[in-house]
C-alpha cells in the first residue's frame, strides 16, 4: 500500500469519525440548559413531602427550565425535607416566590415549579423560599377520595332494627 | 481424600497461574506505555496501524450499525405505540445506541475484526522470530511493533463507536420516519430535548475509549505472549476475542453503574 | 587465517552456567571459549546440547547464571538495556529461517537497520542496500516480498540485512539447516567472504560438520552443556576422541547413544518390567 493512499484513507476515516461525533453532539444531543459551565446560585426550600423528587430534577418557572435540584436531605429538627435549588444566575426571583413540586403529565417525572411573587427584593444565595407546596402523592389522593365517598353515602348495611 | 487434595491443588495452581498472568499483563501494559513516546515520535507507524484497525473495520461497523438501528426502530415503535408514545422513538433509539449498544457492539466487533488481526500479526511475528530479530538489531519490538498497534486501536475505537451510533440513529430514523411514518419533527426534537451531550454522548465516548484501551491491550498482550507455534497463535486469537468480549461486558456494567444511576 | 593477531578476543565466555528457571536442569555447565577478530568459529553438537542457548547468551538475549559473557570486554550480565542495545548495533545475527519481516519488501528489510539507526539520506540508503544485496547476489530481487523467495534466497537476504551496519560480530543460528547442496555451498562461502571483508568475528552454531570444517578456523564441540572437544578443523579431522569421531563420521552409536534411556529390552520381553 502506497504511503499517500494510506494517509488519504486514514484521513478520510478520522474525518468521518469526527463528523459522526459532531452529528451526535449537535443533531442528536444538546447541552442541557443548566450545564456545568453556567454559574448558579442556590436557595433553600423546605417541604413536608417531596414525593418522588430526585436530585438533578429540573426547576422550572412558567415551563422554562431555570435550574436543577441540588441536594435533598431530611431536616433533623422538624423532619421536613430540605431541598437545595441551583438556579441559573441569569434569572433573579422575588423573595416571595413560591415553590411547588409538580409532575409533568399524569405519570411523568417530578420537578420543582417556581411561581414568582411581587416583592422588589430578589432571592440571594442561601435564602429560603418560604411558601412551598408539597408533592401530591397519588395514594393519599385516592385514599382521601375513598374516604369522602364513604362519608357521603353511608354503607347500605342490612338493617335488622326495622 | 486424595481426590479432594488433588482438586484443591488444581484450583490453587490455576489461581496462582491466573494471578501471575494478570501481573505479567499489567507489567506489559506499563512497558507499552513507557515506549509509546518513541512510537509517537514516528507518527507514520501509528497512522499505518490506524489504517489496519480503523479503516478496515469501517465497513463492518457501518453495516452492523445500520442494521442494529433498523431493528431498534422496528422493536422500539412496536413497544412505544402500545403506550401511545411513538413520538418518543427517537429518544429510545438514540439513548440505547449512545449509552450502550454503540460502544458495546462496536467494541465487540472491533475485537473480532481488528483485535484478532493484531494478535495474529504479532503472534506470527513472534513465531517466525521476527520480534527476536528486531530485538537483536537493537530495535525494541515494544516501541516498533506493539505500541503503534496499541495506539492505533485506542484511537480508532471511539471514532468507530461514534460512527456506529450515528449510523444506527440513521437506521432508526429510516424505519421510524420514512417507513412507518412517525413525525419527522417530533422524532428529532424529542430526541434532542432528551439526549444531553455531557451526560449521554460524553459517557458513551468515555465507555468506548475504555473499551478501546482494554481490547487493544488484550490483543497486543495475547499476541506477544502466545506460544510460538501455529497452535499457540490460533489459541491466542481465540483468547483475544473471548477475553475481550467478557471484559467489555463486565466493564460496561461497572461503568454503567457509575454513570447512569437514575439521577 | 592467522590466529592471535589481536590480543583481546571479541567474545569471551568464562565458566558460564545457565538453566531456564530456578532449580531446572542446567543447560550449560561451565563453558569457556573465546573468539578473536577475523575468526569464524563453529559451535557443534547434537540437538538439545545447549549450543543455541550459547548463541543467545552471546547475543545478550539470555543472561548467564554464573560466570561471565564478555563481548568487546563488556560483561553482558552487567549491562543496562541501553548499553546492550548500543552493543547490539555492532552485532549481526542470522536466524535459522532468516526471520525476514514479512510485511516489507526485500529492499525495505535490508534498509530496516539503516533507517532505524542512522539518519542517512534516502539516496545513500538506496545505494547501500543495493550494495549489500549485490554482495549476496540478490540485487535483482530487491522488489520481491519475502513470501516470493525460496528458503536459500531468504537466508541470503537476511544475511544482507544482518551485515547492513557492518557489524564487528556475526552470529549464525543453524545457517545451513534445510538448504539444498547448492544454496548450502553459497551460504557457506558468503559467511566466510563477509567475515573476511568486514574484518569481523563470526560465531556459527551448526550440526553440519563437513561444510563447516571446510570454512571455519576453530571448532568447539558441545555435549551435555560442556565443551567436550575443540581444535582447528585439521585437528578435529585427525582426532581420535570417540565423541568427535562419532560426530564427524556420523556414526549412529557411540558416546552419544542411539537409544533413549530405557530398561533393557530383555526385561520387557520377560514381562518383569511391567
Amino acid at each position: 500500500m502506497n504511503r499517500t493512499t494510506l494517509d488519504l484513507w486514514v484521513g478520510f476515516f478520522v474525518a468521518l469519525g469526527i463528523a459522526a461525533l459532531i452529528f451526535l453532539a449537535t443533531k442528536v444531543g444538546s447541552y442541557s440548559d443548566i450545564s456545568g459551565s453556567h454559574t448558579t446560585y442556590s436557595v433553600k426550600a423546605y417541604f413536608k413531602n417531596i414525593g418522588g423528587l430526585k436530585p438533578r430534577a429540573p426547576v422550572k418557572s412558567a415551563g422554562v427550565v431555570v435550574g436543577r435540584v441540588g441536594r435533598i436531605r431530611l431536616n433533623k429538627q422538624d423532619y421536613t425535607a430540605y431541598v437545595r435549588l441551583d438556579i441559573d444566575s441569569d434569572y433573579a426571583f422575588p423573595t416571595d416566590t413560591s415553590a411547588a413540586i409538580l409532575t409533568s403529565g399524569l405519570l411523568g417525572e417530578q420537578y420543582v415549579g417556581l411561581v414568582p411573587g411581587a416583592d422588589d427584593e430578589t432571592l440571594k444565595k442561601d435564602d429560603i423560599i418560604k411558601i412551598t407546596q408539597d408533592a401530591v402523592v397519588l395514594e393519599n389522593l385516592i385514599g382521601q377520595f375513598m374516604f369522602n365517598k364513604a362519608a357521603e353515602t353511608p354503607t347500605p348495611a342490612p338493617a335488622p332494627a326495622h | 481424600m486424595n481426590v479432594l487434595l488433588k482438586i484443591l491443588r488444581t484450583m490453587g495452581a490455576a489461581t496462582v497461574n491466573g494471578v501471575w498472568r494478570l501481573g505479567f499483563a499489567a507489567r506489559f501494559f506499563l512497558a507499552v506505555l513507557r515506549y509509546s513516546g518513541q512510537s509517537f515520535l514516528r507518527l507514520p507507524l501509528t497512522i499505518r496501524e490506524l489504517f489496519f484497525s480503523g479503516v478496515l473495520s469501517l465497513l463492518i461497523i457501518l453495516v452492523s450499525g445500520l442494521f442494529v438501528g433498523l431493528v431498534l426502530g422496528l422493536q422500539g415503535y412496536d413497544i412505544l405505540q402500545r403506550f401511545g408514545s411513538s413520538d418518543a422513538l427517537g429518544i429510545m433509539v438514540a439513548l440505547s445506541l449512545l449509552r450502550e449498544l454503540g460502544p458495546v457492539i462496536a467494541a465487540i466487533l472491533f475485537a473480532s475484526r481488528a483485535g484478532s488481526a493484531i494478535t495474529a500479526e504479532i503472534g506470527l511475528m513472534k513465531t517466525t522470530e521476527q520480534l527476536e530479530a528486531m530485538d537483536m538489531m537493537a530495535v525494541n519490538p515494544l516501541a516498533r511493533v506493539v505500541a503503534p498497534r496499541f495506539w492505533g486501536g485506542v484511537i480508532s475505537m471511539p471514532l468507530l463507536a461514534a460512527m456506529f451510533s450515528a449510523m444506527g440513529i440513521f437506521g432508526g430514523w429510516l424505519i421510524g420516519v420514512v417507513v412507518i411514518g412517525v413525525d419527522d419533527g417530533a422524532f428529532w426534537s424529542q430526541m434532542r430535548a432528551a439526549v444531553r451531550f455531557e451526560h449521554d454522548v460524553l459517557n458513551g465516548i468515555i465507555k468506548s475509549f475504555v473499551f478501546g484501551v482494554t481490547v487493544s491491550w488484550i490483543a497486543v498482550f495475547e499476541g506477544y505472549d502466545c506460544h510460538p507455534t501455529a497452535e499457540g497463535v490460533s489459541r491466542a486469537i481465540t483468547r483475544t476475542v473471548v477475553y475481550s468480549a467478557l471484559a467489555i461486558l463486565a466493564l460496561d456494567f461497572v461503568l454503567t453503574s457509575f454513570m447512569f444511576r437514575g439521577i | 587465517m592467522s590466529l592471535g593477531n589481536t590480543n583481546n578476543p571479541i567474545v569471551r565466555l568464562e565458566a558460564v552456567h545457565f538453566a531456564y528457571g530456578e532449580g531446572e536442569r542446567e543447560i550449560l555447565r561451565g563453558i569457556d571459549l573465546s573468539v578473536r577478530r577475523g575468526q569464524v568459529v563453529a559451535i557443534m553438537g547434537g540437538s538439545g546440547s545447549g549450543k543455541t542457548t550459547l548463541l543467545r547468551l552471546i547475543g545478550g538475549q539470555l543472561r548467564a547464571h554464573s560466570g561471565r559473557v564478555l563481548v568487546e570486554e563488556q560483561d553482558l550480565g552487567q549491562l543496562s538495556t541501553k548499553a546492550l542495545y548500543a552493543l547490539r548495533r555492532r552485532m549481526g545475527m542470522l536466524f535459522q529461517f532468516g526471520a525476514l519481516f514479512t510485511d516489507m519488501s526485500v529492499f525495505d528489510n535490508v534498509a530496516f537497520p539503516l533507517r532505524e539507526h542512522t539518519d542517512l539520506p534516502a539516496e545513500l540508503v538506496h545505494d547501500l542496500v543495493l550494495m549489500k544485496l549485490q554482495a549476496v547476489g540478490l540485487r535483482g530481487a530487491h522488489s520481491l516480498m519475502p513470501s516470493e523467495l525460496s528458503g536459500g534466497m531468504a537466508r541470503r537476504v537476511a544475511l544482507a540485512r544482518a551485515v547492513a551496519l557492518d557489524p564487528m560480530l556475526m552470529l549464525y543460528d543453524e545457517p545451513f539447516a534445510g538448504l539444498d547442496p547448492i544454496s548450502l555451498g553459497i551460504t557457506g562461502q558468503l559467511i566466510r567472504r563477509l567475515n573476511d571483508a568486514l574484518g569481523a568475528a563470526s560465531v556459527m552454531v551448526t550440526h553440519d560438520v563437513q561444510v563447516s570444517l571446510d570454512l571455519v578456523d576453530y571448532v568447539y564441540f558441545v555435549s551435555n552443556g560442556m565443551i567436550v572437544a575443540k581444535g582447528t578443523p585439521s585437528e578435529i579431522r585427525a582426532s581420535e576422541d570417540p565423541f568427535v569421531r562419532q560426530f564427524v563420521h556420523g556414526e549412529s552409536d557411540g558416546p552419544v547413544p542411539f537409544h533413549y534411556p530405557a530398561p533393557p529390552l530383555a526385561s520387557l520381553l520377560d514381562g518383569t518390567s511391567a
